[in-house]
């Protein structure tokens, strides 16, 4: 009923199940299942709510998608390849983020919006809103079925924020500056491990920040935010990253 | 027989039978998720050859995309939970006999086709995808991209027009 279905992460240093050659888009595109198993349950509820509730978190995920795709592809034109192994290796001497600067920074905070929606996570979450669906998508279900959707939900969390670390944060490299080779060496001494799960845990804490920051939006306000601020945004970004690789203004 | 043989059987008796259960049921939106299944193992065989970069397309094209399109649409316009009528006979008919002439089609196309072993090593690497994309050479695939490109276009512009509100006539 829902999805699972992850081997391509490199958790650690030389920790990964399947390093294929399109590792990030694959993530991706694996991820985009969640949306049929929500319309699914959401439908064979038989239930106006549960209804009402899969489709907004239908057309919210497929709209939000894009959004993390571009952002994503900002970072792919630095690295020039989509194997995960290949971005980590590329961030050795400093992470996308600082890298990148200005249109780095941009793609992560798309990125982070993009992914709290993609989730269904407040304040975007439009599909279970429960003071006006009772609890969307899920309202009919209870016990197992009920845990097997939470557990998605979260699985979905960690995933999202595990592309993010690795092409963001750097996966496992540890914090490296140039070519500051003492303080690079001691950055070292941390294990690999750590600094992904720390990265991941980080952005997951981000995203739970916002539960509890912001207010719910309006279903109207969430696509308008998406197709007339965020998409033309990330596609101006994408032509700006453009310039940037191609004029060598990274570091 | 070994177990690449083995899966390729495998995948494609997943592939079949979610097909034929995708034209016979009778309920649509089941017909759309069998849909969705047979899809998936078109990326299965797509993996199965080691073109990842098109299976992953496959899927988030039409998993992603045009199966939940599918979906929206079968929510919005049919009685998504009741059986569909029975067709017609006649077009039964027709239609049996449309997809024997595409099969006996396909069946003398592959038969005649001569074949010659490929090198087996085919450089799947992004830049390469990329590269093989845009260029204008013999083997390059800048027209067909360039078409693509415009036949969008020309379908936005469409949407947009048909999604446009009409101006409010001043009573």
């Amino acid at each position: 009923m829902c999805n699972v279905a992850y081997g391509a992460y490199a958790i650690a240093k030389n920790f990964q199940i399947w390093d294929l050659n399109i590792g990030v888009l694959y993530v991706s595109a694996v991820s985009s299942f969640a949306v049929i198993g929500i319309l699914m349950a959401g439908w064979s509820s038989n239930n106006k709510y549960s209804l009402l509730g899969a489709m907004r978190s239908g057309a919210q995920i497929v709209s939000y998608e894009l959004s993390a795709g571009l952002s994503i592809l900002t970072i792919v034109i630095l690295t020039g390849s989509l194997k995960v192994s290949d971005i980590i290796q590329s961030q050795e001497t400093g992470w996308w983020l600082f890298k990148g600067h200005i249109p780095a920074l941009i793609a992560f905070v798309i990125y982070v919006i993009a992914i709290t929606a993609e989730t269904n996570r407040a304040p975007f979450d439009m599909a279970e809103a429960e003071s006006e669906l009772t609890a969307g998508f899920h309202t009919e279900y209870s016990g197992m079925r009920f845990a097997f959707f939470f557990l998605s939900e979260y699985i979905n969390i960690f995933i999202a924020c595990g592309i993010g670390a690795t092409l963001f944060l750097g996966g496992w490299m540890p914090f490296h500056i140039g070519h500051w080779e003492a303080f690079n060496h001691i950055m070292d001494f941390i294990p690999s491990s750590v600094w992904f799960l720390g990265k991941v845990f980080f952005l997951i804490f981000v995203i739970m920040w916002f539960r509890w920051t912001f207010p719910r939006l309006r279903i109207d306000q969430l696509l308008n935010l998406e197709w007339k601020y965020l998409l033309p945004i990330s596609l101006f970004n994408l032509l700006l990253m453009t310039v940037v690789a191609i004029m060598g203004w990274y570091f | 027989m070994d177990s690449s043989v083995i899966s390729f059987y495998a995948i494609s008796a997943f592939l079949l039978t979610f097909g034929v259960m995708a034209v016979t049921t009778r309920k649509i939106f089941r017909a759309a998720i069998w849909l969705l299944f047979s899809l998936i193992g078109i990326a299965a065989l797509y993996f199965w050859m080691d073109f990842q970069f098109l299976a992953a397309v496959q899927i988030i094209v039409y998993i992603g995309g045009i199966v939940v399109l599918i979906i929206f649409s079968i929510f919005l316009t049919q009685m998504s939970g009741k059986d569909m009528p029975q067709a017609l006979t006649s077009r039964k008919l027709i239609a049996l006999a449309l997809s024997l002439g595409g099969f006996a089609f396909i069946a003398h196309f592959l038969a005649h086709a001569n074949y010659h072993e490929s090198s087996g090593l085919v450089d799947a690497s992004m830049p390469a995808i990329g590269r093989k994309l845009l260029s204008v050479e013999t083997g390059g695939y800048a027209l067909p991209f360039e078409l693509i490109s415009v036949l969008l276009l020309a379908s936005m512009i469409g949407c947009i027009v048909i999604a446009l509100k009409k101006a409010q006539e001043k009573p």
